[in-house]
């Protein structure tokens, strides 16, 4: 074997033992479920309000569940991924993992995948149930609000990946595993809440007056789960339209492709500096 | 040293404050069977993991394999090193046949081979039992198994035997044995002296992050201070030893017929010589000489009194 491929080798073996151990350990199951309850809690009383001005249910979907994603499905990111490294070095089986040939990143990039097809298939699964619910509902939907839903079906996986990201570097920081599940619930309370409601006080006080449309967009870019906000709510006319969010979507100057990067660029540094600081961290 | 698998030379390593192990010179050659012993805390845990490549020494160098691991352990040292940590944790939705697949296939081993394995520590009739139902000495075997992978040049146990029955101490270190016979350098720590005696070929006594005594069984014993106790019983109570016999030896009487001479090790010959000389006034020499215990107590006996 090359000494490339011994290295995909080692990543591909840790990510199926991480998918495997999420299977087992009923993760996945669980993740899925809670997301396809949610989704179809929304489906089947979220038509209702819709039945006169006929507008598309789906769309209408899209705008609801978009909004409980935000909070869903990076805590269920963060769960999963804050004890990944902590638990590991206080069970031993980190310092026995790094006597084996693999190195520090290997383990990160790893875990990542594995937890991220964790990720992927209850999003999928989960979402995709309410998805087919609404079609034998007999709804007639629209091409355009599928895509609209299949887009937010795929950025949720890129928030809970940004946000097992964020759990890794939480997880190499931390002096051990409770620590790393304080630090998280935190991490998720700040980007999930308290972030909004700050963003909305300092809105509200200021009155228009001194806060720019430049600087809304910068602080709006800093939190991932407002970058998914404006992905799915100003992504799609016909979603914004429902959102409210016409308003803003009209005077945020980002595209969608820009936010996508962004939000990848979520995952990407928080895994970067994960490695970085579990590579100096002496076990 | 052509033999030598493990050498670390002046090597200190910190942890912040703290010291891990201070100036520590250590060597282990192939098919040697190393004891590392010392309290909690001594430095023995730091000593494995720098063999590891797990740390990184603060001074000093460190040379496994011929490899110098100044920054990162290659890939081929590692596939010939093999590692059982302390309180070591399995994922308990496991089964123990997969665990030991995940490690071989780090290890590029064939899983094939597996199944050898588990028969070899003892626990194949587990093999598709969940860990979580393993009992502890089962998860300890099972963390013996995938240190023997591949069937590594250097064994690093580190507290392999806490907390096992009698029988299964024994069989480990049987296995321990035979990957020695058959050329591994195997380093295994214990707080426990005890149960060394006869199944290491060498001690490394650790204490306060210091290295304080290497060497044979019998080297160590020639180190105590007053390790062999000789008690002679006279032949009668009358007898009286003339000064000068036993030469600036040290003696006791205690009782009209008994005496007890303490003597290091290296004395012992020439003492008995001594008293040969008095054979008519002496009915039996006995000579105690001292177990791990006594060789425990003086190098680690202070610490642990505090």
């Amino acid at each position: 074997m090359t000494e490339r491929n011994y290295m995909l080798n080692a990543v591909a073996v840790i990510a199926a033992k991480e998918l495997r151990e999420g299977l087992r350990n009923r993760w996945a199951v669980s993740a899925t479920v809670i997301l396809a309850a949610v989704a179809l809690t929304i489906v089947l009383l979220g038509s209702a309000p819709t039945g006169l001005v006929r507008i598309s249910p789906l769309s209408v979907t899209v705008v609801s569940l978009s909004s409980l994603t935000i909070f869903l499905v990076p805590l269920i990111a963060l769960l999963l991924s804050y004890d990944a490294l902590a638990g590991e070095i206080e069970r031993g089986t980190m310092a026995l993992l790094l006597s084996y040939p693999v190195s520090h990143a290997q383990v990160i990039a790893g875990k990542f995948l594995g937890h991220a097809a964790i990720l992927t298939i209850a999003t999928v699964i989960g979402y995709g149930a309410a998805g087919v619910a609404l079609v034998f509902d007999g709804n007639q939907v629209e091409a355009n609000a599928w895509n609209a839903f299949s887009f937010m079906v795929g950025s949720s996986v890129l928030l809970g990946m940004a946000f097992v990201a964020l759990g890794y570097l939480v997880s190499a920081t931390a002096r051990d595993p409770r620590t790393a599940a304080g630090i998280a619930v935190g991490l998720w309370l700040f980007f999930a809440f308290i972030y909004d409601l700050a963003l909305l006080g300092l809105l509200v006080a200021d009155g228009g007056k001194h806060i720019a449309v430049s600087f809304l967009n910068v602080v709006l870019l800093a939190n991932p789960a407002d970058v998914y906000r404006l992905l799915n709510l100003t992504g799609f006319s016909n979603v914004s339209m429902f959102a409210g969010m016409t308003g803003i979507a009209g005077q945020l100057n980002v595209g969608t492709s820009f936010l996508l990067s962004t939000l990848i660029g979520w995952t990407a540094v928080p895994l970067v500096l994960a490695t970085f600081v579990f590579a100096r961290r002496e076990l | 040293m052509t033999d030598a698998v493990a050498v670390l030379a002046n090597v200190t390593k910190r942890y912040g404050a703290q010291l891990g192990v201070s100036d520590l010179d250590f060597i282990a050659r192939a098919g040697e069977r190393i004891g590392l012993i010392g309290h909690n805390g001594a430095g023995k845990s730091t000593l494995i993991k720098l063999i590891l490549g797990l740390l990184r020494p603060t001074s000093g160098r460190v040379e496994v394999l011929g490899e110098d691991l100044a920054w990162q352990t290659s890939r081929g040292v590692r596939l010939q090193m093999g590692y059982l940590p302390e309180n070591l944790v399995f994922p308990p939705s496991m089964s123990g046949e997969e665990v030991l697949a995940f490690y071989a296939r780090l290890k590029q081993q064939p899983v094939s081979s597996n199944r050898e394995l588990l028969e070899r520590v003892g626990i194949a009739h587990a093999a598709k039992r969940r860990v979580a139902t393993y009992s502890k000495g089962m998860r300890q075997r099972l963390g013996l198994a995938q240190a023997l992978l591949g069937t590594p040049r250097i064994l690093l146990l580190d507290e392999p035997t806490t907390g096992l029955d009698p029988a299964l101490r024994e069989k480990f270190y049987q296995i321990i044995g035979e990957m020695s016979e058959a050329g591994t350098s195997v380093v295994l720590s214990s707080h426990a002296l005890a149960e060394l005696e006869g199944e290491v070929d060498r001690l490394v006594v650790m204490s306060n992050s210091c290295k304080v005594a290497d060497g044979t069984v019998q080297e160590l014993r020639r180190m105590l201070h007053d390790p062999v106790r000789i008690r002679v019983t006279l032949a009668d109570t009358q007898i009286a030893i003339a000064p000068g016999v036993l030469g600036e030896i040290e003696w006791k009487r205690h009782g009209p017929q008994t005496m007890e001479i303490r003597c290091r090790e290296a004395d012992k010959m020439d003492v008995l010589r001594r008293l040969s000389s008095l054979s008519a006034a002496i009915e039996d020499i006995e000579i105690v000489t001292p177990g791990l215990d006594a060789i425990y107590t003086q190098f680690l006996g202070q610490e642990a009194a505090e």
